[in-house]
């Protein structure tokens, strides 16, 4: 089929109008020429013969005339071994690769092969008449600290292949022919071990989707503990600016438990991508003992860069995530901000001059988030094997008020709402997570009950402070004193961690039980203090010991020795323990 | 080549539109009226009709007026011959000197690529405590002052940039009132900065149009100037005017607004200048401080909250003092753990502090009795704010720290600080009980 074939007729923003000469399919990919320049586009409306199309790129210099070549092809990432550790824009082009073409800026119309030509060591899996089916691995290579599986083209129609031609194990560039199929119609189909699938379509070649329940770990004492995110589930983090979204997001794209993690920049700040840049490759990954960057995809569109490839860019972390996930992986996908991509769609929706639904968000962004996060989720693959996608994507509201379209939209899918809280961050408690508000649906790593406990004396610790503010510290019992400075000690010691330490910034499992165990076993005690002075004397000290405890290495000497030092303090002042609290301790 | 077209069909508000072909997206134009040239740059293409916004306005354009289309984008000329001049949005004169021709290189050019930037390391010294201890200045960063109507935020961004150690200050007014004009003039003549100093500057009187021009312009320079290996500090003020000025053409194109009248592109728009603050690898730097003013001391307003979500911080200034509370510098820990090692722990361990003080205030203006803690509290807090926060003190970070432990052993207990032990121990300024 030939190419369809238009013109220019009108340009607003990044919006273009053309006229077409032929087919057109929505979310066609369709290149603007100004001579050798090729402006990349996306059609996103047709109404008869004028087609609108939203270009990737700036539109300055295009005019009213400019020739338009259409692909055919849907908005597409390539998908092969070689994407880990790349650092990508949101259409896929390399971003280290385009500096070494272009310099320092960031230049019209330059697009580069998303994966390098390199030879890969691979060894089959299937031979000669074995049948297979879409997404059935036929071999693999080693990639990183992978083994990357090879598979049958998403994209075949479904159905059953008869492996014509399979090559002998050796090294083989990753555009080689490395395999023939033959269909049930006696066509065949020469594979390589790159394919492309379009970034807007789940990939759903598994048997089934399983109930997310194992807890991805964070290190961050608060999630883990109290607000658990599950493999394979989804969660939010809206927050004021300033509040801490992305410094959270940064630590645990370092630390989380996870097989791969993508980062999404999306249309946000440029310098904190280069952050990630500049570290993850000296870091050393204590799972693997290899750096950071070989279990990292970055897909950055930050916020000078052109807006429609804003809004390509979590589709194309969540495709490349979903990838990795079909080879059994457990991948996490982190996108900063959600917001901007919100934007992306009012922009173009605005210049489509759509109906405005709420704060002039289009009508269907509802939808559209729900679908988003929908593609998250813990799947059997068809080989029995388990693999997870989980999407954590921060919100920037308005005002930093949440009663806005995006946050509420992505309240409504989430599975666990992190809510970033103004004055918790003014405080500097960091992480400014709002311990009462916000909510999980997941099991964390840390009995339930036990957490229901610690969480029932945050709710009463606060509920006695906002009563002091109106009765005063003299009008409040000892034993509600003695509750709030309980509270108060849990969120100084516990719910706060210290990012930029370099022990309290990741604190394991391990770690968070014993630590918990013990924070618990005080705030099920009674102490001997006789007055409020007296009580908020014996805090200060056990907060004392405990924020030197939390610097401690982990089960190191100085660790034992504070341990003796905190006990000693409390076993002077014990008068009983909860008999509640006991039973679990036993345990 | 450069046709002239002689019917304008329609004129709203500062946008024009002309039937004519062959011409480009953002293409630059002359218009030709009685009062004499203006500006005119391409926004929008419709078949063959060509909008353009005017840069000295709309107000008095005839539909006979001439348009010639130039066939390029709007240029600024650049080379060390800016130096110590003074502009207008559109890069003409308002001083007395000769109009500058030669090199010209387009405005609102593409952002840097994330790869080759590199991360800030070198902090920007104030004498301001409150900057300096609590939320440092870095290089390369881009940071506003929010500002309520009436505050010195212009004398602030004038003492910054006297003290700062760049090679050149590029000034951008927007909607800049006369007098502060000529304040700044002054106060860079005073310091002898003037001949490292470019002015594009905007005042309240002049077109609109011209006023959104501003940071291009300014910003575009500056980037050849970094490229060329200088440390640039480019002084945006007030931001606000700059939307307010986006807001104005939006309406004239009939976009529809998103929240209070201004467009839904606003964050971008924010955002492609904000971005060019810039660290440029073995050559210079761009380093943005801008000021944007609260309407009605509301940070929530859209061109706060939006600058908020894009800018690498931001001082909030309020009655005289930068505030602790609303303000924060994101690169501050790129240099703070360098600097000192009871920087970071002094900085957020004071905050927090800080944080109680009002509190125990508030307790005490609703009348509660003060217990021991809250009149060590409220010692505290008045002692931070006379000492530190006062804009009048003017001493280096390292006295600032020094005077920061003196606060606290002037008014608490070691463990009453929440600080680290071992902290404490090296820096506690009396005698400890070591045992
Ligand atoms: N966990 C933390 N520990 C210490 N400091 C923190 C922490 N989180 C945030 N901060 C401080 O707050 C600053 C802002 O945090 P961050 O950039 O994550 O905010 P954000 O919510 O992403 O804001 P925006 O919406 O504007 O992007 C950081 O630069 C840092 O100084
Ligand atoms: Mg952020």
């Amino acid at each position: 089929m030939a190419m369809s074939k238009g013109r220019v007729v009108g340009i607003n923003g990044n919006m273009v109008s053309v006229e077409v000469d032929g087919d057109v399919t929505l979310n066609e990919v369709a290149y603007i020429l100004l001579g050798e320049t090729r402006v990349k586009s996306e059609v996103i409306r047709i109404r008869g013969d004028i087609v609108s199309m939203q270009a990737f790129e700036m539109t300055g210099g295009i005019g009213v005339g400019d020739a338009v070549e259409f692909t055919g092809e849907m908005l597409s990432v390539e998908l092969g071994p070689g994407l880990l550790g790349q650092v990508y824009d949101g259409l896929q082009n390399p971003l280290p690769e385009l500096a070494e073409k272009c310099g320092f800026f960031l230049e019209r119309g330059v697009y580069i092969q998303a994966l390098p030509r390199t030879k890969w060591d691979f060894t089959p899996s299937v031979k000669k008449g074995d049948v297979v089916r879409p997404a059935a691995m036929i071999g693999e290579v080693p990639e990183g600290i992978f083994n990357h599986k090879i598979m049958v083209p998403f994209s075949l129609r479904s159905g059953s292949y008869t492996v014509e031609k399979i090559v002998k194990k050796g090294k083989y560039f990753n555009d080689d022919e490395i395999a023939v199929l033959t269909d049930s119609d006696g066509n065949s189909h020469s594979l390589t071990m790159n394919f492309t699938w379009p970034v807007k379509k789940a990939i759903d070649l598994y048997e089934e989707r399983l109930k997310p329940v194992d807890p991805m770990i964070t290190k961050v004492r608060l999630i883990d503990t109290f607000l658990p995110v599950a493999k394979g589930g989804t969660y939010c983090i809206p927050g004021p600016f300033g509040a801490g979204k992305t410094v959270l997001q940064q630590i645990t794209s370092r630390h989380a438990e996870v097989d791969i993690v993508i980062i999404a920049a999306c249309g946000e700040r440029a310098g904190e991508v280069v952050e990630t840049l500049k570290e993850f490759p000296e870091l050393i990954d204590p799972r693997t003992g290899k750096t950071l960057m070989e279990r990292t995809i970055i897909i950055c569109n930050t916020s000078s860069m052109p807006v429609a490839a804003r809004e390509a860019s979590v589709y194309t972390g969540v495709t490349l995530a979903e990838y990795y996930r079909q080879m059994g992986l457990d991948v996490l996908l982190l996108a900063d901000s959600t917001s901007r991509w919100a934007q992306a769609m009012r922009e173009m929706s605005g210049r489509l001059e759509e109906i405005p639904g709420e704060e002039s968000f289009p009508a269907y962004l509802e939808s559209v988030i729900a679908n988003f996060y929908e593609r998250a989720g813990l799947v059997r693959l068809y080989d029995g094997s388990v693999g997870s996608v989980t999407i954590g994507g921060t919100v920037s509201p308005a005002g930093g008020n949440f009663e806005e379209p995006v946050t509420q939209a992505t309240l409504k899918v989430v599975g666990a709402f992190h809510g970033l809280s103004r004055e918790r961050s003014d405080a500097r408690k960091y992480p400014a997570i709002d311990p009462l508000d916000s909510w999980s649906k997941y099991q964390g790593v840390i009995d339930l009950k036990m957490t229901d406990y610690a969480r029932k004396i945050l709710f009463r610790g606060d509920e006695v402070s906002q009563m002091m503010k109106v009765v005063g510290e003299e009008g409040t019992s000892l034993e509600d004193y003695i509750i709030y400075l309980k509270a108060e000690m849990l969120d100084a010691v516990y719910l706060q961690q210290n990012s930029f330490d370099p022990v309290d910034g990741a604190v394991g499992v391990d770690r968070q039980k014993y630590v918990f165990t013990k924070i618990f076993v005080i705030l099920g005690s009674e102490y001997s203090v006789e007055t409020k002075e007296a009580a908020r004397h014996l805090f200060n000290q056990i907060r004392q010991k405990l924020v030197d405890w939390n610097g401690c290495e982990w089960k190191g000497k100085q660790f034992a020795m504070m341990e003796k030092d905190l006990e000693e303090l409390l076993q002077k002042r014990l008068v009983s323990i909860d008999s509640e609290v006991e039973k679990y301790i036993e345990r | 080549m450069h046709k002239v077209y002689t019917k304008i069909d329609s004129i709203a508000g500062n946008v024009i539109t002309v039937a004519a072909e062959g011409i480009k997206n953002e293409d630059l134009a002359v218009l030709s009226t009685r009062d004499g040239e203006s500006l005119a740059s391409v926004i929008k293409l419709d078949g063959s009709h060509v909008s353009l916004q005017v840069f000295a306005g709309g107000r008095g354009v005839s539909t006979g007026d001439n348009v010639r289309f130039l066939g390029h984008p709007m240029e600024v000329s650049f080379s060390d011959n800016l130096l110590g001049r003074i502009f207008n949005g559109s890069g003409q004169p308002r001083d007395n000197g000769p109009e500058l021709t030669e090199n010209m290189i387009p405005i609102g050019g593409p952002s840097v690529n994330p790869a080759k930037r590199i991360l800030a390391t070198k902090m920007i010294r104030t004498g301001i405590p409150m900057i300096d201890v609590f939320n440092t200045l870095v290089e390369s960063q881009k940071l506003p002052i929010f500002s309520v109507s009436g505050e010195p935020y212009n004398d602030l961004l004038a003492r910054i940039a006297m003290q700062a150690e760049v090679d050149l200050i590029i000034l951008g007014g927007m909607g800049l009132k006369y007098d502060d004009y000529l304040s700044f003039k002054e106060t860079l003549e005073e310091g002898g900065a003037m001949s490292r100093t470019i002015f594009f500057v905007h005042t309240a009187s002049d077109p609109t149009v011209e006023c959104m021009l501003v940071p291009d312009i300014s910003l575009a320079v500056a980037e050849r100037f970094a490229l060329e290996g200088k440390r640039v500090l480019v002084l945006l003020t007030d931001m606000t005017n700059f939307a307010d000025s986006l807001k104005e053409i939006a309406i004239t194109m009939d976009q529809v607004p998103s929240n209070r009248g201004y467009p839904g592109d606003l964050y971008s728009s924010l955002a492609s200048r904000y971005e060019k603050a810039v660290d440029f690898e073995g050559a210079g730097s761009v380093t943005i401080l801008a000021v944007t003013t609260m309407p009605g001391d509301d940070v929530t307003h859209p061109v706060p909250d939006n600058t908020g979500y894009i800018t690498e911080g931001q001082y909030y200034l309020k009655n005289g003092r930068i505030e602790p509370f609303g303000s924060l510098s994101r690169l501050k820990q790129l240099v703070n753990k360098d600097s000192r090692d009871d920087h970071r722990a002094l900085m957020d361990g004071m905050i927090k502090l800080y944080a109680a003080y009002k509190e125990s205030l508030e307790k005490k203006s609703m009348g509660f009795q003060m217990s021991d803690w809250d009149r060590k509290l409220i010692d505290y807090g008045t002692m931070f704010e006379r000492d530190l926060m006062d804009l009048s003190v003017n001493i280096p970070l390292e006295k600032a720290l020094d005077k920061g432990w003196e606060i606290l052993s002037a008014c608490f207990t070691p463990e009453e600080t929440g600080l680290r032990t071992e902290l404490i121990m090296s820096h506690w300024p009396e005698k400890l009980d070591r045992s």
